[in-house]
Parts: C-alpha cells; sequence; structure tokens
C-alpha cells in the first residue's frame, strides 16, 4: 500500500463517525488503513465492509453525479465520492457527521423528505406551455434568460447547500438554497407558466426573504453553483412583482 | 464561536453586520437621551462632552464610529448584492467596505488627536 503525504506519521487514519439515531447518539472511532487517491466514502465503505456491518450510510454512484453520499466532514457538509482523504484529513483523523439541518435516520443516513418537500413548496415543478404536439420552442443559448437558467441547472440534489445554510437552521420554515435555485432555472425558462404561482411562494413564508446572503450555499456547493446568487436574482423578481401588485 | 462551515469571508461579513447593528442599537437610546437632555438643561451635555474628549473615551468613541461606518458600508454592499445586477466580486466588495469603514474611524481619530 502507497503512503499519502499527509499521512507520513503512520498508515492509519482516525475516523470518528457519528452512531446513533433520532433518538440520539454518540462517535465511535475506527481506524482506517489509508491508500493513495482514497475517497472519505470509500473510507466509510472500508469500516461498512470490514468492521462495523451496521454502519449505515448512503451512496449510489461514486463519481458526483447522484447527490447521495453528502455528509459534514470535519464539520463542513461535502459530497464524500469526491473528496479525497487527503485534502480534508486534520491532525491525522477524520470526523464524519450526517448533515446538519435535516433529521437523522441512523448513522450518516438523513431524512431528506423535508428537503424534497421545500422542492415542491417553491413550486420547483415545470410547468409547460406546450404539449408534444407542439413544435419544439427555439430558445437561444445566448439569451440572459437562458444563461441565468443554465448557470444554476446543475443541482444534483446534495443537501450540501441545505446543511451549510445558517438561516435554514434558526427558520426551518425556510425553503433553503436548494430549492429556490431551482425556481430560479425556473423563473427565466421561458417555455414554463408556473410563474405566478411560483413568485407566491417564494414569496410566503420561508421565501426567499430569509436568506441573510452568507454565502454558506455558494462556498459549499460541490458543483460551483452559485444559489446565493439565484437567491438574489428571486429577490430582485420578488420586489418588482410587489411593486407590481402581482403577489 | 465560528464554526466550521462558518469560515468563509462573506459569513465573517455578516456576522459583522449583525454585530455592529445590535452595537448600534444597544448605543442609539443612550445616545439620543444624552441629547435629550439638553431640552431641560444644557449642563449635563456640556460635561459630557467634556468627559467624551478624554483620550480613552475617544478610543471608544472611534470604535463607534467604526460600527457606524461598517454598518453603512456593509448594509450599503447588501443592497447593492440584492438590487443591482449580478457580480461575481462579493467577497472584494465586502473586504471594501471593511477597508472603508476603517478608513473612516481613524481619520476621526487621527483628527481629534
Amino acid at each position: 500500500m502507497s503512503k499519502l503525504s499527509v499521512t507520513k506519521r503512520g498508515d492509519f487514519v482516525k475516523m470518528c463517525i457519528w452512531r446513533g439515531d433520532a433518538s440520539g447518539g454518540s462517535f465511535v472511532d475506527y481506524k482506517i488503513p489509508v491508500s493513495e487517491t482514497q475517497t472519505v466514502l470509500d473510507a466509510v465503505t472500508w469500516v461498512q465492509r470490514n468492521v462495523e456491518p451496521g454502519l449505515s450510510y448512503r451512496f449510489a454512484c461514486r463519481v458526483g453525479m447522484c447527490g447521495s453520499c453528502a455528509m459534514m466532514v470535519n464539520g463542513r457538509p461535502r459530497w464524500t465520492c469526491r473528496t479525497h482523504v487527503s485534502k480534508v484529513i486534520k491532525n491525522n483523523q477524520i470526523r464524519l457527521e450526517p448533515l446538519r439541518n435535516l433529521p437523522v435516520i441512523k448513522d450518516l443516513v438523513c431524512d431528506l423528505s423535508d428537503f424534497f418537500a421545500k422542492w415542491l413548496k417553491a413550486n420547483g415543478r415545470f410547468v409547460p406551455t406546450a404539449t408534444r404536439e407542439h413544435p419544439v420552442k427555439k430558445i437561444s443559448p445566448l439569451s440572459r434568460q437562458r444563461q441565468a437558467a443554465n448557470a444554476a441547472i446543475e443541482c444534483i440534489n446534495c443537501a450540501v447547500c441545505y446543511a451549510a445554510c445558517d438561516a435554514v437552521e434558526q427558520y426551518p420554515n425556510y425553503l433553503g438554497p436548494a430549492a429556490l435555485n431551482r425556481a430560479w432555472t425556473l423563473v427565466n425558462d421561458v417555455r414554463d407558466d408556473g410563474k405566478r404561482e411560483r413568485l407566491r411562494a417564494i414569496t410566503a413564508d420561508g421565501g426567499c426573504q430569509c436568506c441573510h446572503s452568507q454565502h454558506g450555499c455558494a462556498s459549499h456547493c460541490p458543483n460551483e453553483l452559485n444559489p446565493a446568487r439565484s437567491i438574489a436574482g428571486l429577490k430582485q423578481v420578488a420586489v418588482t412583482a410587489i411593486f407590481k401588485g402581482e403577489v | 464561536m465560528i464554526r466550521p462551515h462558518q469560515k468563509q469571508p462573506l459569513w465573517l461579513a455578516f456576522a459583522v453586520h449583525r454585530m455592529s447593528g445590535i452595537g448600534l442599537a444597544l448605543f442609539l437610546p443612550a445616545h439620543f437621551y444624552i441629547l435629550g437632555t439638553v431640552m431641560k438643561d444644557t449642563r449635563p451635555l456640556d460635561t459630557f462632552l467634556h468627559w467624551s474628549e478624554l483620550p480613552l473615551v475617544r478610543v471608544a468613541e472611534t470604535g463607534l464610529v467604526f460600527l457606524l461606518a461598517v454598518h453603512c458600508f456593509g448594509g450599503l454592499r447588501l443592497l447593492a448584492l440584492e438590487f443591482l445586477p449580478w457580480t461575481p466580486y462579493q467577497k472584494t466588495l465586502a473586504a471594501l467596505a471593511a477597508s472603508l469603514a476603517l478608513f473612516v474611524a481613524v481619520s476621526f481619530l487621527l483628527n481629534g488627536i
């Protein structure tokens, strides 16, 4: 086994993993053998396969596409399949917890029901203006609106931004960065017909006005999206709509 | 205590804006009370103004000026963020707001020496 430069002190890393469920829990230490290019998800998998078969965690694609393996790594939300152990190790140890702001089911697995319910509450569902019988609408990729939508559209629903957001922590009704980012893509989608209802949703209780512009979402998004920018855009749209009496 | 996920410049800008706002909210009632005393008698205000010339009080006043300036410039930054076209230089703008506030506060301090 080759050694990582960051683990010259030994071939093992101490991994403190939160074990428990909704009723409570505590950190349990595991000693993990390290290998080159090992990701945090690889290390968790090693624990489950070799030490603790009962350890619960989520993953699917392992390549940063599905957004299911996010956890708190040393206090920061991250996608663990694309996070190298060598990048996050501190004092030869890594601390893993379930994502913040979400109810825990077991160990590192959170209940994402609220997170996705807020997508629907923000009217994150596309409302078509045409049917399959209609010709495909031509939309210039250079148009201002399409560029704004494209800049925000690659969200993988990993909930990292939601876990990084202090506004969600302080006000649980807040829709959160991911749902509002989705709403912003639809506000800018000229094919969408749900704008009025969406405007009501994003200005209602828990809407975009709850954002404190801390930019935690933007600084943690693994896909380098900027939900803070999307929310700022929504605030402008919302204020304009309020002055026009549309909401 | 700053938690790991909060360790980024724009969270710090938020925290400074919030703390300066709370500081000003606590200061302003005292400020208006002192000004209000003039309505009955000018002597308490004169005594207070004399007292405020003490070096230590002057330094404390500099802190207040910094709070006011950093809250003002930070507020302008937020208004620009929320009502003007997006700019990718948000961290630079936050640093600029803090720098301007420091400049104003230091100018106030040097002007009184």
